[in-house]
């Protein structure tokens, strides 16, 4: 196969790519969209094996095969609420594959036809290191999100004195670095190169907490797709250069989506911004008992549920943990059949990762129609007789909209208490994320119904 | 004697000027092959980070038209087809293991063409089992 034959195979498997995307627009089309996108992927990797250079062919083929079982097999198992850390893990991958390709690429500089071992190009250089650093940043970061996201660390913040100032010096000593390696194309400077940047990759998602998840996934993916550009331009394939992008700017519009969403900034997400404020602000909302709050059961809340008109559901993360969403479905599906309108209010940020809510409710077999985003049903509360609150918090409190002080202040937030009744179905009395105390608990419309949102789904089942 | 030294002397200049008609024919020569040389420099040939460079900024605002038009309740599936699309870092792990002889390089190759197809396998089938969920609530 020669050289131009394969660059046009490469454009169609990037038009291939490009397509998978754009199908995701509608339900309709996205399963359409995937199949491009396998594809893409079966004709990228086809092209690059019949290429005339590579010849260990069954060594290959038995890796393939090896990682691909290990990846249907996961794929295949996985809950649907674990598939924040399932991503986190596989963003980790691809952060390692680019580090090694970019190993390989220093120590056989001929296969990739870059120049000689001891005398590179400057630029190729550039390139490699660009891409390793970015490539460790993303395995070490989205291993430690990983972590956070499976319970296997605290999700908390962890945060110490003089962390912006190690970080912004292990960023500086990456820059330094590469442009040392630049010049000398050591292989020691090269490794020192990755080391560091696996080290920050660490200290930049540490300090940051389990809400702001959704963020710190979208940047990983973002990250993940500039590697994969960077290794691209180091091996002058276009290909790769095209799909990072691709993925490069979705990450990177995601993020944004996200953060505005929270009404932050990512650099205030990225220094950990509700890690050091929430400190002062929890011990306030732990010092708030003795405000009056009306606490309510299961049966109760069928009661008000059945004499309703019209409900909207807001789940959060806490549906997501306790595995709700069927309970959900069937207390909606009784509901539905007396003749009550339900629909379902996602917040951008609710859960772990972007549309984690709407995978979960999908599950569950929600229509597709009844589930709404923000800003189509937010008007709608002030006409509907209950919003049924399921393990959501500071993405309902009203202190977004009114109180300055707030440190969620000014985030788009469910205009729940617009409602006639809000019932609010929480584990106990605690605050929120961010630490913040949700004023909504307080009010004279609502009901707070303590318990685990599963057993209390299925009660209210029972009662209606 | 008169005529012998004139026509010595003519002869001479002779000799010089064939030098010099000589010279000038080499250093036309080596113009033309500088010329040449700077042409395939600079505008006949365009270097290849500046043709790869074009291509990603060209890619980048594809990218940014195309998931803005992405449904929020696809963004979960979204976050895994990409995922699984950018393990087509893979062409690179299969170069860097494809040489008959074996080296550290063709090692790591082998290791990330594995770790890759992780990813491949795992993020395509995740993205299916998801929209399989979405479509037949249709």
């Amino acid at each position: 196969m020669t050289a131009s034959i394969s660059s046009l195979l490469y454009l169609l498997s990037a038009v291939c790519f490009i397509m998978a995307l754009r199908g995701l627009s509608s339900a309709a089309t996205s399963r359409l969209g995937n199949l491009y996108g396998m594809f893409g992927m079966a004709i990228a990797i086809l092209t690059t094996l019949l290429t005339p250079n590579i010849s260990r062919h069954g060594v290959i083929l038995s890796g393939i095969i090896l990682g691909g079982s290990i990846g249907a097999v996961i794929a295949k198992q996985i809950r649907m609420t674990a598939l924040p850390q399932l991503v986190a893990g596989f963003h980790s991958l691809v952060g390692l594959s680019a580090v090694l390709v970019a190993g390989a690429a220093l120590n056989a500089p001929d296969v990739y036809g870059i120049g000689m071992s001891g005398s590179i190009k400057a630029l190729s250089l550039f390139e490699m290191g660009l891409g390793t650093a970015i490539g460790a940043i993303t395995f070490t970061g989205s291993f430690i999100a990983f972590g956070k996201l499976q319970g296997l660390m605290t999700g908390k913040p962890l945060s110490f004195s003089g962390q912006h100032l190690l970080n912004a010096t292990l960023g500086g000593a990456i820059i330094f670095l590469l442009f040392i390696f630049m010049i000398t194309e050591s292989h020691f400077i090269f490794w020192l190169l990755t080391c560091v940047a696996l080290a920050l990759g660490i200290l930049l998602i540490l300090p940051i907490g389990g809400a702001d998840m959704p963020v710190v996934i979208s940047m990983l993916n973002s990250y993940s797709g500039w590697a994969a550009a960077g290794i691209g331009f180091t091996l002058g394939n276009h290909l790769l250069i095209v799909t990072g992008a691709l993925v490069g700017a979705s990450g990177a519009i995601l993020s944004y989506i996200m953060c505005k969403g929270m009404n932050r900034s990512i650099f205030n997400v990225i220094l950990g911004g509700f890690g050091t404020d929430s400190a002062t602000t929890a011990t306030q909302a732990v010092c708030a008992p003795d405000r009056p709050i009306k606490v309510s059961n299961a049966e109760d809340a069928a009661f008000i549920l059945s004499n309703a008109q019209s409900v909207i559901i807001v789940p959060g993360y806490g549906m997501a943990v306790a595995q709700a969403q069927h309970a959900l479905r069937e207390m909606a599906d009784h509901l539905k059949k007396k003749g009550i309108k339900v629909r379902y209010a996602i917040h951008p940020v609710a859960g772990r990762m972007p549309g984690h809510m709407n995978v979960l409710l999908a599950e569950a077999n929600v229509p597709y129609e009844e589930v709404q985003e923000l800003e189509e049903v937010n008007n709608d509360f002030s006409t509907t007789d209950v919003a049924f609150v399921i393990g959501a918090n500071d993405i309902t409190n009203p202190a977004a909209k009114s109180d300055s002080s707030s440190p969620i202040y000014g985030m788009p937030v469910l205009d729940v208490e617009k409602a006639k009744t809000v019932l609010f179905i929480k584990r106990s009395l605690a605050s929120g994320y961010a630490g913040v105390d949700n004023d909504l608990f307080y009010r004279d419309n609502t009901f707070m119904v303590l318990g685990d949102a599963k057993k209390v789904c299925e009660e209210v089942v029972r009662g209606l | 004697m008169d005529i012998q030294n004139i026509s010595e002397k003519a002869a001479k200049i002779q000799e010089a000027a064939q030098s010099l008609i000589e010279e000038a024919s080499s250093l036309r020569a080596i113009a033309k092959s500088i010329l040449e040389k700077s042409h395939t420099g600079t505008s006949a040939e365009i270097d290849p980070f500046i043709i790869g460079l074009t291509v990603f900024i060209l890619a980048c605002f594809i990218g940014y038209y195309v998931v803005w038009k992405v449904t929020p309740a696809l963004h979960s599936p979204l976050m895994s087809v990409t995922n699984a699309i950018s393990s087509v870092i893979i062409v690179g792990a299969l170069i860097a293991a494809g040489p008959s002889m074996e080296s550290i390089s063709t090692t790591f190759g082998f290791f990330a063409i594995v770790l890759a197809s992780i990813n491949i396998f795992g993020g395509f089938i995740v993205t299916q089992r998801m929209l399989a969920m979405f479509s037949k609530n249709k």
